[in-house]
C-alpha cells in the first residue's frame, strides 16, 4: 500500500488562517455563531460578566453580547440543562457550559432521557450544544479529569464530538451550533493553552461524522480522537526510527462515526491499535474494534489492539495518574507488537 | 445575628475554640504558600474565613456522630481529629495522605473511625449521603447525629432540596450546615437566588433554621450544640446558615478580582480569629503570652506536617489499579 490518503482530508495544511490556541478557537467559533445569529445564545456556571467562566472561554462576552444572551446559572445542571431544551424548542440555540464534563452527570436525566429522545418520540429537534471540558493528565484528581463520551454515545438521539486541533475546535463547534440535533461538544483541557494551530478565518465548518487523517502511513492504523491524537502521532514520529510506518486517524466525530474512513483504514494496514483517555472498559474503542471484526476481519493481519485508561477512577497523585492514562511511550510500545504480529 | 449575648462558654472550651481556629488559620495559610512556591499538586482551596463555622460546628458534634464537610471546612477536618500531617500528605498526593494520592486537595478526606464522610466534588452528594447516615442511626435506635455542609451555590441545587425533604419526612437527626459566603465560584447570591436568606430554604420543607453570624465561633458553636442536643433528642433536623465571606478566590488560581474590594474590607474587619483573639484578651482568658504560645506550637505542628509530608513517598504506580473494590 502506498502513503495515500484514502480519500479523506489529507493532512496537509489547512486554508490560511490565524495561528491561535485550541481554547482561543473555541471562543472565536462562539463569538463568530453569536454574531453571525441572534438565536445563539450562551448559559452556564460562572460563563457570564466581567468572569467569563472557569476557563474563560466566555471573557469578554457579556460586554459584547450582554447578560441577557450569555447568562449566569445558578447551581442547577439538571434545571439549566432542561432549560436549553425548552429555549431549543422555542428556537434558541443555546450552547451550553457545564464547568467540568464531571459534572455534566448533574443533568444527565436533561440530556439522555429527555432532550436526546424528543425528535424520535415526537419530532421536535432540539438543537443545544452542550460544552464540556474533559480529560486529565494534570493533577486534577477523580472529579475534574473524567472522559464520560461513552455514556453519550450510547444514547440515541445524541450526537458527540471531540476536536483535536484548533481548527477543528472551530469548526466543530461552528458545525454543532448549527445542527438541529443535541450535540455533547467535548473539549480537551490538556490541550486548550498548550496547542496551537493554524484556524482558518471566518466561516469555517467541520462536517460532524467526518475523521482527519491526522498522519499518513501504511504498516499500522491507530484510530483515536481528543488529546491522544497528539501522543500518537509522537509515538508515530518516535517509530520512525523502527522503520515502521504508522498512520493516525483523528475521530473528530464518535457519533455518528465515520465508519468508512476506520474501516478504509483498517483494511490498507491490516493492523489496527484504538486508543482513548477514557477507561478502555466498554469505551467508544470496544465499538470501534467490534465495527472492524465485523466489516473487515479477513483484511486483517492481526487482531485489532486497544489501549485507554484503566478501570479505576482518575487517580489525582502524577505516577498514578501516570499509570492509569496512555502516553505515547505505551502507544509506540503496543504498534511495535501489533508490526511484529 | 448577635442582638442577645450569649452567654460566653467555659473557658477551656473557648480556648479550643480559638486554638483550633488557629490551627486550621496557620495550616490554611501554610498551603497557600506551598502553592505558590510552586510546591503544591495540581489545584487546592482555602478555606480562609470559614474558620468559625468550620471550628465552632465540628466541635459541637460527639465523637460517635459523623460528618460530612466540603472544601472550605479543613477546621472540621482537624477537629475531627485528621492531623496537619495525614492532610498536607493527601494534598501533595503522597501515600501517606489521607487518600493515599487517589484523590485530590480536601476531597475524598474521609475517615470513617473518626467520623468523617469524604468529601465528593458533585455539590452537595454529600448532604444526601449525611441525610442517610442519620436515618441509620434512627434506625439502629442510636443516640448519634450526622451534620453536612453545604454552601450558597450548593443550597439552589435540587439535590439539596430533595435531601432537606427527606430529612424533614423522616426526622433524620441531621444538623446542616449552609456557609453562606456569598459567592459560589465567581456567581454573587444576587445571581444564585432570589431571597435573601437560605434559611428561608430551610423553612419550605419544614426544616426549622436558624441564622449565625458566621465569623462569631461562639454564635456557631452555640447554634450547633442546641441542633445537635435537638437531633439527638429525637427533634429532627435544623439548619444553621452561617453568614460569612470567601476571603480569597474559589481555589488557588483564582484571583476572584470579580469580588469587590469593599466588600472584603468589610469581613476583613470582622475576621473570626482576629475578633476571637480580642474578646478572650478582654474577657482575660487568654493573656499575650498564651496567644503567642498557641501561635508558636501551630506554627510548628504546621511545619511538621509539611516536613512530613514532603518527606513522604509518592504512591507506587504498580499499585494503580488496587483499592477500587471492597476486598
Ligand atoms: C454539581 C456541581 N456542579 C458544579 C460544580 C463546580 N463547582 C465547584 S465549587 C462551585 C461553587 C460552589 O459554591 P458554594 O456551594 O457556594 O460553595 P463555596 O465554594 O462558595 O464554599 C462550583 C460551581 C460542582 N462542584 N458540582
Ligand atoms: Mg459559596
Amino acid at each position: 500500500m502506498t502513503g495515500a490518503n484514502f480519500g479523506f482530508a489529507a493532512p496537509t495544511a489547512e486554508a490560511a488562517g490565524t495561528e491561535m490556541t485550541y481554547i482561543a478557537a473555541i471562543s472565536e467559533a462562539l463569538r463568530e455563531e453569536m454574531r453571525r445569529d441572534g438565536d445563539v445564545v450562551v448559559l452556564g456556571e460562572d460563563v457570564g460578566g466581567s468572569f467569563g467562566g472557569a476557563f474563560k472561554v466566555t471573557q469578554g462576552f457579556a460586554d459584547e453580547f450582554g447578560d441577557r444572551r450569555v447568562m449566569n446559572m445558578p447551581m442547577t445542571e439538571n434545571a439549566f440543562i432542561g432549560a436549553a431544551t425548552g429555549m431549543a424548542l422555542m428556537g434558541l440555540r443555546p450552547v451550553v457550559e457545564v464547568q467540568f464534563a464531571d459534572f455534566i452527570t448533574t443533568g444527565f436525566d436533561a440530556i439522555v432521557q429527555f432532550a436526546a429522545t424528543n425528535h424520535y418520540r415526537w419530532g421536535a429537534a432540539v438543537p443545544w450544544v452542550i460544552r464540556a471540558p474533559a480529560d486529565g493528565g494534570i493533577s486534577s484528581g477523580p472529579f475534574h479529569s473524567q472522559n464520560p463520551e461513552a455514556w453519550f454515545v450510547h444514547t440515541p438521539g445524541l450526537k458527540v464530538v471531540v476536536p483535536a486541533t484548533p481548527a477543528d475546535a472551530k469548526g466543530l463547534l461552528i458545525s454543532a451550533i448549527r445542527d438541529d440535533n443535541p450535540v455533547v461538544y467535548f473539549e480537551s483541557k490538556p490541550l486548550y493553552r498548550s496547542l496551537r494551530g493554524e484556524v482558518p478565518e471566518g466561516d469555517h465548518t467541520v462536517p460532524i461524522g467526518r475523521a482527519r487523517l491526522a498522519r499518513a502511513g501504511t504498516d499500522v492504523a491507530v484510530v483515536t480522537y481528543g488529546a491522544m491524537v497528539h501522543q500518537a502521532v509522537t509515538a508515530a514520529q518516535t517509530l520512525e526510527a523502527d522503520g515502521i510506518d504508522v498512520a493516525v486517524l483523528d475521530l473528530r466525530s464518535l457519533k455518528p462515526l465515520d465508519t468508512e474512513a476506520v474501516l478504509e483504514l483498517a483494511v490498507a494496514t491490516g493492523r489496527v491499535l484504538v486508543i482513548h483517555a477514557a477507561n478502555r472498559l466498554a469505551g467508544v474503542g470496544a465499538e470501534i474494534a467490534a465495527l472492524i471484526a465485523d466489516e473487515a476481519f479477513d483484511r486483517l493481519d492481526a487482531p485489532v489492539r486497544r489501549i485507554g485508561g484503566l478501570d479505576v477512577p482518575v487517580p489525582f497523585s502524577p505516577p498514578l495518574e501516570a499509570a492509569y492514562r496512555p502516553d505515547a511511550t505505551r502507544i509506540a510500545d503496543e504498534v511495535r507488537a501489533l508490526a511484529r504480529w | 445575628m448577635g442582638d442577645i449575648p450569649l452567654p460566653a462558654p467555659p473557658p477551656e472550651t473557648q480556648l479550643d475554640l480559638y486554638r483550633w481556629m488557629v490551627l486550621t488559620r496557620t495550616l490554611d495559610d501554610r498551603i497557600m504558600a506551598l502553592w505558590k512556591q510552586g510546591r503544591g499538586v495540581g489545584g487546592t482551596f482555602s478555606g480562609k474565613g470559614h474558620e468559625a463555622i468550620a471550628v465552632g460546628a465540628g466541635l459541637a458534634l460527639g465523637a460517635d456522630d459523623v460528618v460530612a464537610p466540603m472544601h472550605r471546612d479543613l477546621g472540621c477536618y482537624l477537629v475531627r481529629g485528621l492531623t496537619p500531617e495525614r492532610i498536607v500528605a493527601n494534598q501533595l498526593g503522597r501515600i501517606t495522605g489521607v487518600t493515599a494520592g487517589r484523590d485530590a486537595n480536601l476531597h475524598g478526606m474521609g475517615d470513617l473511625e473518626l467520623g468523617i464522610i469524604g468529601f465528593v466534588s458533585h455539590l452537595p452528594q454529600s448532604m444526601s449521603t449525611a441525610v442517610g447516615a442519620a436515618m441509620s442511626f434512627t434506625y439502629r435506635g442510636e443516640p448519634r447525629v450526622a451534620m453536612a455542609f453545604a454552601g450558597d451555590g450548593s443550597s439552589s441545587t435540587g439535590l439539596f432540596h430533595e435531601a432537606l425533604n427527606l430529612a424533614a419526612v423522616q426526622r433524620a437527626p441531621l444538623v446542616l450546615v449552609v456557609e453562606n459566603n456569598q459567592y459560589a465560584y465567581s456567581t454573587p447570591l444576587s445571581q444564585q437566588m432570589a431571597i435573601d436568606d437560605i434559611a428561608d430554604r430551610g423553612a419550605a420543607h419544614g426544616v426549622p433554621a436558624t441564622i449565625v453570624d458566621g465569623n462569631n465561633v461562639e454564635e456557631v458553636h452555640s447554634a450547633a450544640l442546641s441542633a445537635v442536643a435537638k437531633a439527638r433528642a429525637g427533634g429532627g433536623p435544623t439548619m444553621i446558615e452561617c453568614k460569612t465571606m470567601r476571603m480569597l478566590g474559589h481555589a488557588i488560581h483564582d484571583g476572584a478580582e470579580y469580588v469587590p474590594a469593599e466588600l472584603l474590607e468589610h469581613w476583613r474587619r470582622r475576621d473570626p480569629i482576629d475578633r476571637y483573639r480580642k474578646r478572650l484578651l478582654k474577657r482575660g482568658v487568654i493573656d499575650d503570652e498564651g496567644v503567642s504560645t498557641i501561635d508558636k506550637e501551630c506554627a510548628d505542628a504546621v511545619e511538621a506536617a509539611v516536613e512530613f509530608a514532603e518527606s513522604s513517598e509518592w504512591p507506587d504506580p504498580a499499585s494503580v489499579e488496587r483499592g477500587v473494590y471492597a476486598p
